[in-house]
């Protein structure tokens, strides 16, 4: 029975003719009307750009198109590697992601298992309050607080170090600094964010298992480790899987806000580097390449990771 | 349960520990209010930490006598307005059909938004497809090409999936069609789930930055945000007519400071809103995926 309406999302109707298929469309067709700006939005706006990225296997002349231009084979991947540059910046962007990975990560979760330990509600939601918050902020506003913070003459940070004697630090203006200061900012404005998907898979945990742990005479740090960690270890393996398929992808603005010729050698990344050699210098088809490269690597990292994760813990993405 | 000794120094530590945190993300802001109002001797000086010193508020006059600073604000006003309006119909109008039944082609226009989520185009085809459109220096720039968020479509389309389906069947049986259905049942029921779901796109649109650096080079169409990282980090500030006594009086650390400022109050006005609803829709899409 075609026009049968079923609450479930796994209706299956059952057509036994491509007419019958067609009438059935045609009589609902306003849900399909509905439908389309989104569909031609995600064609439009997704799809062809996917496309467009075909211009890395030619030398794209804007004048002449997609199909005036010739097609020059994976001559702009081998430029890509032959460019000492291009070393370096891949070299920025691997290390800054380890390092996200390995500093900024853990962060949301032992933020997690603490919070979840006070008992004082009112002091809690304080808290939860507290740290959502600087999520909301732009990279800008993020960059700005840091360079008020950081600033060598008025910063409250070298304020302190001249209380210990120390000379004051221009943080921006020196290449050593910049990693840090990309991790920590990032940090400092996600880092609470991150605890919501945490608490969340916390509170799912039955309560029995507390019981009978406090029965059997757990203390308190023995049932975080034998029950809290454990139950919301699923969750850390997704959310890992989906920072390893991310891993080049530390994001264009929150680097390009700190980013100055004095910084630059230790701090640029792929993402600004195809902006600056893309748009501004116009070598549109080489940075496509590179774009192009790095979407791919992303892919491979997510599939790879996924069936290595789906041996180990049977957990996955798909 | 009973305390051990154990339990309580553990407890007292926490709660301090969790403080220090707590304190780290408002005390870099309450640093950055008090230069904004205070003065140039003072800044200098190295005085002020969490107070303001010789209290002044040239530093935002100074601000709003610049046009650029309002130029900014009044694109980055209309881009969330009409970015968020934008964001909420295209993005109903597409998690509506593929919560129905009647929907044939459900599962490929999910695959085909999933796939959308892991492989994305680079940045010059993205570019050359503004460009094409003609959008390059405008604002729709800013407001089109996002205008679906693939995360929110799920997040939507399973708060469609829940609502009831007698509903909407006897709204049916009553003889209204599809469109009425839509506008007089559905949204109205989904109004929580807009409203999360607006704010969330509208501070998205507030905060525009990256876009705007790769779309607009045309002064008149800068967003606020693209502004501010020009005064805080390479100290460019108009050319506005002030007096140079008021000069004399403040520093550019203040002036940057206060910037700051103004371009993040609205983000502290609409964020109890934020912290009441969202984090429920971010949880029914992280369960979903």
């Amino acid at each position: 029975m075609a026009s049968k309406i079923q609450p479930s999302d796994r209706t299956v109707y059952d057509f036994s003719s491509q007419s019958q298929k067609w009438a059935f469309v045609r009589k609902h067709w306003p849900i399909y009307v509905i439908s389309l700006p989104g569909i031609i939005y995600f064609l439009l706006f997704k799809y062809i750009p996917l496309f467009g990225s075909i211009i890395a296997f030619q030398n794209y002349n804007i004048f002449k198109g997609i199909k005036g231009s010739k097609w020059v084979g994976l001559e702009n991947f081998q430029r890509m590697f032959a460019y000492t540059d291009f070393l370096q910046i891949l070299k920025n962007t691997i290390l800054i992601g380890i390092y996200d990975m390995c500093f900024a990560f853990p962060v949301p979760i032992i933020l997690a298992l603490l919070i979840n330990e006070v008992r004082v509600m009112m002091y809690k939601r304080i808290v939860q309050t507290v740290v959502y918050m600087p999520h909301f902020l732009s990279w800008v506003i993020v960059g700005g607080v840091v360079v008020g913070v950081l600033s060598p003459s008025t910063g409250i940070v070298n304020h302190l170090l001249a209380l210990f004697g120390v000379e004051p630090i221009y943080f921006l203006g020196e290449n050593t600094y910049i990693r840090p200061i990309l991790i920590g900012s990032g940090v400092w404005k996600d880092s609470g964010w991150g605890t919501i998907i945490y608490l969340a898979a916390i509170a799912g945990i039955n309560p029995d298992l507390y019981e009978a742990a406090q029965i059997d005479g757990a203390s308190r740090i023995r049932q975080v480790f034998s029950i809290t960690i454990p139950s919301i270890l699923p969750t850390i393996v997704i959310l890992f899987l989906l920072q390893i398929g991310n891993f080049l992808d530390f994001g264009f603005e929150r680097v390009f806000v700190f980013l100055n010729p004095l910084n630059n050698e230790n701090g640029e990344i792929i993402d600004t580097f195809v902006y600056r050699a893309g748009l501004v210098d116009r070598q549109y088809s080489y940075t496509t390449a590179i774009g192009l490269f790095k979407s791919v690597v992303g892919l491979m990292l997510i599939m790879i990771s996924n069936t290595f994760s789906k041996k180990m813990t049977g957990e996955g993405l798909y | 349960m009973i305390m051990t000794r154990g339990h309580k120094i553990f407890n007292v530590f926490n709660i301090i520990l969790l403080g220090i945190i707590g304190l780290s993300m408002v005390l870099p802001l309450i640093h950055i209010i008090a230069q904004s109002l205070s003065n140039n001797a003072a800044i200098n000086a190295g005085k002020v930490s969490l107070w303001p010193v010789g209290f002044t508020l040239g530093s935002y006059k100074l601000i709003l006598q610049d046009p650029t600073i309002w130029i900014g604000f009044r694109n980055s006003v209309i881009i969330t307005v009409f970015g968020t309006l934008i964001n909420l119909f295209m993005t109903t109008t597409l998690a509506y059909p593929l919560s129905r039944p009647e929907y044939l082609f459900r599962k490929s226009i999910l695959v085909m938004v999933l796939f959308t989520l892991i492989f994305s185009a680079p940045l010059i085809p993205n570019y050359l497809l503004v460009k094409q459109l003609g959008l390059l220096n405008t604002l729709w720039a800013l407001m089109l090409p996002m205008a679906i968020s693939a995360f929110n479509l799920f997040v939507m389309r399973s708060f469609f999936l829940n609502l009831p389906t007698e509903l909407l069947d006897s709204a049916r049986i009553d003889g209204c069609g599809e469109f009425r259905i839509l506008w007089n049942i559905v949204l109205p029921l989904s109004k929580p789930a807009m409203a999360t779901m607006g704010i969330m796109y509208a501070v998205g649109h507030w905060n525009r930055y990256a876009e705007a650096v790769f779309y607009i080079d045309h002064r008149n169409w800068i967003p606020l945000q693209v502004r501010l990282r020009e005064i805080v980090f390479t100290d460019q500030m108009g050319q506005s007519d002030v007096s140079s006594e008021l000069m004399l009086l403040l520093s550019p650390e203040g002036i940057k400071m206060a910037v700051i400022v103004v371009a993040t109050i609205p983000i502290l006005c609409v964020y109890p809103f934020l912290q009441k609803h969202f984090i429920q829709g971010m949880m029914v899409g992280s369960v979903k995926s």
